[in-house]
């Protein structure tokens, strides 16, 4: 099969797999990309959300094929220990986790929301994070480290 | 000298009394710590890691935490039960105590001073503040740490604890936000194979018939059928093609020997016309119950109810040289073990389980299952590390579920109408399941030839904290109150603890009937609790919540906005809680703001106890408003997110938790389930104060609400 060439994190790659192949597979097992996770594989809980053109998306929902030649940023491409994005640090700060199973997928939603909307009401960030499932009830954390990273980004810590 | 006193050592320790079984010097400034507790996404790894820090005094970075290995680690059982601190943690801190005074006794024979002279800073031995060039390290070859603790040691008061009662960081949080690979999801072994199980739909079910090329086809002709009696797994090098197989081959296996279910069944009040073995506790029955007009009784139900954890369960297994190697989120590594070896037949020696982290866990879900199903296929296939990641159809379908319940409490009032007598009669399936016992089950056992015997029908005993029984005495002072437990041995569907066990539903039922009796009594539900209770930590917590509240006796319900009260103290010995609702109600019920107050003696760590706090209010709040386990003649029938709804963001309310006294010199107490009865009563009396009407079935369904509005 030929290979299909997408952007992930800023790195070209190249995939060879079937085109019908999940996207959150070719992530995880193609390219050892672990950070976004499976949760139900049904649309439904957000854990296996990935930005694509700089739109929130449910990978598992999605095949390879439809993503050739995009950009697609993960939790990895969002920050590192050494250089965090403002919400990994927000979320450090606030401590808005507990099993952490879902933060990938809450993290990326809520880096699509901050990048179009970057002065949300606590309002738009819980409707905006309606597309993710926290079971462990972190929720008024999370909502928290939301606010004060864009908060942190509006008073110049990015460009 | 350490030990002078004979001591009785907490029951963990007597379990595992070899100190270096807890504490080892592994190298030059490090320090090897182990807990049995496992992190199941409550932060108790970061309290532990406090406890030995603050006890040994060491900087928390240098000590490494073994946690959850039958190979490295203490046995000590499950963690659950709000039980990690309370118990492991007071085991590990006295062994930690006990390490340091061993120590600074050697130091004070080599060094030819008193032991009370000396004191230990970040692992160095100081006399008088000045360093004496010993230290752990220097010390360790000198002491046999293999040795029985003796329970002598003095730990710290709280008055000198440094480390401890300081909100530190989750150990594990970064790894999670950066997105590493935290999870035994994550876990990737060379030569790994991915496998799936075709699930025995109910336990006895046979195969009657499967279409092997059928389900091979489906899977690219990639993958391998592991058959063994009724087990059948998919296994393939490839997991979107063993996951494309999975998805069908359901529909190519006919079974033979299933009994279709009665789905009125999801609904709890089955349970009343079921035979059950019974007990009664506490104060004996009243000798006649002729009608009395001062007899007052209501009943609440409550449906099955889902775990959920936001990711179905996963395990690893490997099978190699006549060893079995068990990579799993279960709650129990020990138990897991012997309950592998059981439905293996291995020796137990042959076996090593580790724990690696999941996704949230609040009680028995499908992660122990999920690890048989690794082992059992592993086992087929010698040298190759097997993975085995449930389907979340799989999970919300074969996971155990907490039972539907039914709660009658009843109540004499004296002449100033306060209970004089009361009873909670409580119906429910058990609340245990845990393989490893004669009374659990793993499902990859039911499948595979020679099955075991059908579990024995028990509950945790009301001496233990009880199952259904959990909660069901009131902590009031009432002259005269019992449990009368009708213990449900068949039920449809597999039960097992949920966090709170019976707890939840009997706390619903308590608060609830309080408001109602308070309200005949003409007094402010507040001031009647407190009237009734005797214990001042209960009445602390309560007026600290109605204090953050604002509480105002009498304030005007009804118009759709209503407050609600409630307090337990969990299993009547655990953390005391008291919640205040507040909720808005049109068609539906919306929470809006939530205020707790607990005491749960001296905190560890008191943001991780805030952060169990708001988690338990989150979810029991999820389960009171939206959650019960839909059932057709197939099983469980609400096998997603869209037929099992939970509360999602922009429905959960504002929360305001605080802990009466943290770093109170008291022993710590469980709080990690303390949150969710009180809540669930206090939603229920906060509707009940906006309705001018009680619902007294959970959940609180749009349809309940309305009709509870045309009887308001």
């Amino acid at each position: 099969m030929a290979a299909i060439e997408l952007t992930v994190n800023g790195r070209a790659v190249a995939v060879s797999a079937d085109g019908d192949t999940p996207l959150l597979d070719v992530l995880r097992n193609h390219l050892g990309l672990k950070g976004t996770k499976f949760g139900c594989g049904l649309e439904q809980c957000g854990c296996c959300m990935v930005l694509i053109d700089d739109e929130p998306v449910k990978s598992c929902g999605r095949v390879l094929s439809t993503v050739a030649g995009r950009r697609v940023v993960t939790i990895e491409g969002l920050g590192t220990p050494e250089r965090p994005h403002p919400l990994q640090q927000a979320f450090l700060d606030e401590q808005a986790g507990q099993c952490g199973y879902c933060l990938p997928g809450i993290l990326v939603t809520a880096k699509a929301l901050l990048d179009r909307n970057p002065a949300p009401s606590r309002r738009e960030i819980a409707i905006a994070l309606d597309d993710n499932i926290c079971r462990c009830g972190s929720h008024s954390r999370i909502l928290r480290a939301v606010e004060k990273a864009a908060a942190a980004m509006r008073g110049g810590d990015r460009p | 000298m350490t030990g002078s006193m004979p001591a009785a050592l907490p029951p963990l320790l007597e379990a595992n009394p070899r100190l270096d079984r807890w504490v080892r010097f592994p190298g030059p400034g490090r320090v090897a710590v182990s807990t049995g507790r496992v992190e199941i996404g409550q932060g108790v790894l970061t309290a532990m890691l406090q406890i030995a820090a603050e006890e040994l005094d060491v900087a928390p970075q240098r000590i490494e935490l073994h946690t959850g290995d039958t190979e490295l680690t203490p046995n000590e059982g499950y963690t659950a039960g709000s039980q990690s601190i309370q118990f492991g943690g007071v085991a590990l801190r006295l062994a930690c105590a006990e390490v340091r005074e061993l120590f600074l006794d050697t130091a004070a024979g080599r060094l030819g001073c008193a032991r009370g002279e000396l004191a230990i800073r970040d692992g160095a031995v100081v006399h008088g503040g000045a360093p004496t060039g010993e230290d752990y390290w220097s010390l360790a070859s000198a002491i046999d740490l293999g040795r029985h603790a003796t329970g002598g040691a003095r730990p710290k008061p709280a008055a000198e604890h440094r480390v401890v009662g300081r909100s530190e960081p989750r150990l594990d949080l970064a790894a999670k936000v950066f997105g590493e690979a935290a999870f035994v999801h994550d876990m990737a072994l060379d030569g790994m194979v991915h496998a799936r199980v075709v699930r025995q739909p109910r336990r006895g079910a046979t195969i009657a018939t499967i279409d092997e090329a059928a389900i091979r086809r489906a899977g690219n002709n990639e993958i391998d059928i592991v058959r063994n009696a009724n087990f059948v797994a998919l296994v393939g090098a490839d997991e979107t093609v063993v996951e494309a197989a999975a998805a069908v081959a359901p529909g190519h296996v006919r079974w033979e020997g299933v009994e279709p279910l009665n789905p009125q069944q999801e609904e709890a009040r089955w349970l009343l016309q079921q035979p059950s073995i019974d007990h009664v506790y506490g104060a004996p029955l009243p000798a006649e119950a002729g009608a009395r007009t001062n007899r007052r009784e209501a009943t609440f139900t409550r449906m099955h109810i889902a775990h959920a954890s936001v990711a179905p369960s996963c395990a690893m297994a490997l099978y190699q040289d006549g060893r079995l190697q068990v990579w799993t989120h279960s709650q129990g590594v020990y138990p897991l073990r012997e309950a592998l070896a059981k439905a293996l037949k291995l020796e137990r020696e042959a076996i090593s389980v580790r724990h690696v982290q999941g996704p949230g866990c609040y009680g028995h879900n499908g992660a122990d299952d999920a690890a048989a199903d690794a082992a059992a296929i592993a086992l087929q296939r010698p040298g190759t590390p097997v993975r085995v990641r449930w389907r979340r159809e799989e999970e919300f379908g074969f996971e155990p579920v907490s039972p539907a319940m039914v709660v009658t409490v009843a109540a004499t009032l004296d002449g100033a109408r306060r209970p004089a007598d009361w009873t909670t009669e409580i119906w429910s399936g058990r609340h245990t399941g845990r393989p490893g016992r004669s009374s659990g089950s793993l499902l990859a056992a039911d499948a595979l030839p020679d099955p075991p015997p059908p579990p024995e029908p028990v509950d945790p005993p009301e001496g233990a904290g009880g199952g259904g029984t959990r909660n069901g005495g009131p902590l009031y002072a009432f002259p005269a109150k019992r449990i009368v437990h009708h213990l449900v041995p068949e039920t449809p569907v597999r039960t097992s603890s949920l966090r709170g066990l019976g707890a939840t539903l009997n706390v619903f039922a308590i608060e609830s009937f309080m408001d109602e009796l308070a309200q005949e009594a003409g007094q402010d539900p507040v001031a009647y609790r407190l009237s009734l209770l005797s214990d001042p930590r209960a009445c602390a917590v309560v007026e600290r919540v109605a204090a953050m509240a604002e509480w105002h006796a009498g304030a005007p319900g009804g118009a759709g906005h209503g407050r609600g009260f409630a307090f337990a103290r969990y299993k009547n010995r655990a953390a005391y809680a008291a919640v205040v609702a507040e909720v808005e109600i049109e068609q539906e019920v919306r929470l809006t703001r939530v205020w707790c107050a607990a005491d749960a003696g001296l905190v560890i760590n008191p943001d991780g106890a805030i952060n169990q706090l708001e988690g338990g209010i989150i979810q029991a709040a999820s389960w009171v408003l939206k959650e019960g386990v839909r059932l057709d003649h197939d099983g469980i029938s609400s096998r997603d997110w869209e037929s099992y709804p939970v509360l999602r963001f922009s429905e959960v309310p504002e929360i305001a938790a605080e802990l009466v006294d943290p770093h109170a010199d008291l022993p710590p107490l469980g709080i990690g389930e303390a949150a969710g009865g009180p809540t669930a009563a206090a939603i229920g009396n906060a509707v009940a104060h906006a309705l001018g009407a009680r619902i007294r079935d959970l959940p609180f369904t749009r349809e309940r609400v309305m009709a509870a509005l045309l009887k308001g």
